[in-house]
């Protein structure tokens, strides 16, 4: 107990040494946590999937579509739920600036595959209702100030033309992982225009969002789709959900390795600061530890108030660390909610913090404690005289 | 015709050099004595005399090249670092020329601390601690840290912390060397006290004669030999 007092003590016995270190932890548990939340923001797309879900593209590359006739056949593949289709449209909103990602779906089948997308029965009626509706996601809506009613134009780009929308309802997702940003509106809107202004391009689709009765048939049912579309015009790849959504982190894979390289450096870098605070506050006081040593403290006591001295500064360091990432992190989704719709502290993040401080406070502590327990009595007191 | 007094301490063929890169420096040259139970001994001698490794041996802080050192029976030089360490808690209590407190403890926890390597539950130790302070006339102290005290103050608790296990032996090294003439009588007649009426056996180290004067038996170092019988003190 008294040991316990001793390096609480000591931890804060020289304030301004103590309290920078402690700043320098903060800091670089905070920059870490960021980092790991920008990593896993990165990720959102992929733990959000759904294992019961596959995702149907041109076998060539997701840019070339796929015959809306496939429609029917996937549907009678054994195992297959529901099958919906969309388009990427890739419009734009007043300015370049302001993107979102706005896509053409089939609204009944798409509704019904997501579930994690929900709007309210009334709003649901009126956007089936309407063949120039949208949907908007509750923080696409919040950010440009929409409501129920308003007219709102996307310049596209894929499919030129300005095109008028009105917005029918505002989806929330069933949980906060779930993007809140995304622009719906109807698959067939876009295909009767296009089947008036440009008829090569109609009846076709980007994907297929299919869904399966169970998970453990996805692989079967993925094999199935693909075998169909053999030796056909448009081959097709079928993978699940998550793969998918891989396939697109893989494209960024270079800049997500740099970020995580970079969180580790910045804990490598603490991890110096630390020792070299506990190398000095060690050697301050190996009279103390020799003095200690005297009375019949061993060497394992001594090491115990070394490694405990750095754990409560690291640990405080950490803690308050933790703490300000939540505010910060909310700062940084506000201002980049543009890339990083999920912007989410996760709990893995949190106790990768508490793991960083701890190895933080255990090498920190090895080299010091090491020499205060191999100095030898005569020579400590010495020191001190 | 008094009893001779068993030797609580018996020292024989004691030898020991510092070792600086391949040069061996000797320090102690084949000391052999002894010392009587209850004794108040004075080392003396000039600097770089060996004093303070002597006392450092016999206290059980230091290892010899040679020789045996045996304590209340105990051959301390046989001991392992762990068994010496067990062995100076239970039998050594220790005052140094600078207090050695720990800077961020306050008196009575000072006092208390090799305590907490004994059974005793926390409300024994504290009872132990402060009567040892009283002992020493600091209980209005108690709850003070150590910067908050004067040097004879502070001298006066690292005696209780030295008295508060019931040792066998008090080392001291150069106990009034930082004091003021006032403060450095005061913690002698303590430690004559602890001699006459506790019955305490004091090996202390010091070159100053006022202090060595207060010693029932003086020794003389020079060298590192001991080149003086045993003796009453002729100061």
């Amino acid at each position: 107990m008294l040991q316990l007092k001793i390096l609480f003590r000591n931890a804060f016995h020289n304030k301004l040494r103590s309290g920078l270190t402690i700043l320098g932890i903060t800091v670089a548990v905070l920059a870490f946590g960021l980092l790991r939340t920008v990593i896993g923001a990165w990720y959102s797309g992929v733990e959000a999937a759904s294992a019961s879900r596959l995702v149907t593209r041109n076998a060539i590359s997701i840019i070339f579509p796929l015959p809306i006739a496939y429609a029917e056949k996937i549907r009678q593949i054994e195992g297959v739920k529901l099958v919906s289709w969309g388009n990427w449209f890739g419009g734009i909103y007043i300015d370049e600036k302001n993107f979102f990602p706005n896509f053409c779906v089939e609204p009944r089948t798409y509704m019904a595959v997501y579930p994690e997308f929900v709007l309210s029965p009334p709003e649901k009626k009126a956007f089936l209702a309407d063949r120039k509706g949208f949907v908007a996601g509750r923080k696409l809506a919040a950010r440009y100030h929409w409501k129920i009613g308003d007219t709102v134009t996307l310049r596209g780009t894929i499919f030129p033309g300005n095109w008028d929308f009105v917005l029918r309802g505002v989806y929330r997702g069933r949980d906060e992982t779930i993007d809140e940003t995304q622009f719906l509106f109807h698959w067939d809107y876009l295909n009767e225009t296009m089947k008036r202004v440009s008829p090569r391009r109609a009846d076709q689709v980007g994907f297929y969002m299919i869904a399966v009765s169970r998970p453990d048939l996805a692989p079967d049912v993925a094999l199935s789709v693909d075998r169909t579309f053999k030796n056909s015009l448009a081959e097709t790849l079928t993978e699940t959900e998550k793969a998918f959504n891989q396939g697109f982190i893989a494209m960024s894979g270079a800049i997500v390795t740099a970020i995580q390289m970079v969180s580790f450096v910045v804990i490598l870098i603490i991890m110096a600061v630390v020792a070299n605070t506990m190398a000095m506050t060690t050697r301050e006081r190996i009279g103390d530890y020799a003095i200690m040593k005297t009375l019949g403290f061993g060497g394992g006591s001594i090491a115990v108030m070394i490694f405990g001295e750095s754990l409560v500064i690291a640990l405080t360091g950490c803690f308050a660390g933790m703490i300000l990432t939540f505010p910060a992190a909310r700062a940084f989704s506000q201002t980049l909610s543009t890339y990083f719709p999920i912007f989410i502290v996760s709990a893995q993040t949190l106790w990768l913090d508490l793991l960083a401080a701890l190895l933080i406070a255990f090498f920190a502590a090895i080299i010091p404690a090491r020499r205060a327990i191999r100095v030898g009595i005569a020579e400590g007191l010495r020191r001190l005289g | 015709m008094a009893e001779p007094k068993r030797s609580i301490v018996e020292i024989r063929n004691l030898s020991k050099a510092y070792h600086r890169e391949s040069l061996a420096v000797p320090v102690l040259h084949d000391i052999t004595f002894d010392i009587a139970e209850g004794e108040f001994l004075a080392l003396m001698g000039p600097s770089g005399s060996g004093k303070t490794t002597l006392l450092n041996l016999l206290a059980g802080i230091d290892k010899a090249d040679s020789g045996t050192i045996l304590v209340g029976g105990v051959d301390i030089t046989a001991l392992s670092e762990t068994e010496l360490a067990h062995w100076r808690a239970n039998n050594v209590g220790f005052i140094f020329q600078f207090y050695n407190l720990i800077p961020v403890l306050r008196a009575v926890e000072n006092v208390e601390l090799p305590l907490h390597l004994t059974a005793l539950s926390r409300r024994e130790r504290r009872e132990h601690a402060e009567m040892a302070l009283r002992m020493v006339s600091l209980e209005h102290r108690m709850d003070h840290y150590p910067k908050e005290m004067s040097g004879g103050e502070q001298q006066r608790v690292a005696i209780a912390r030295a008295i508060v296990t019931d040792p066998t032996i008090l080392v001291a090294d150069e106990p009034t060397g930082d004091l003021d003439r006032v403060s450095a009588e005061e913690i002698l007649t303590m430690m004559e006290r602890l001699n006459a009426e506790m019955g305490k056996t004091i090996v202390m180290v010091t070159h100053d004669p006022r202090a060595a004067k207060r010693a029932k038996v003086v020794r003389l170092l020079d060298k590192g030999y001991l080149n003086d019988a045993p003796a009453q003190n002729p100061l």
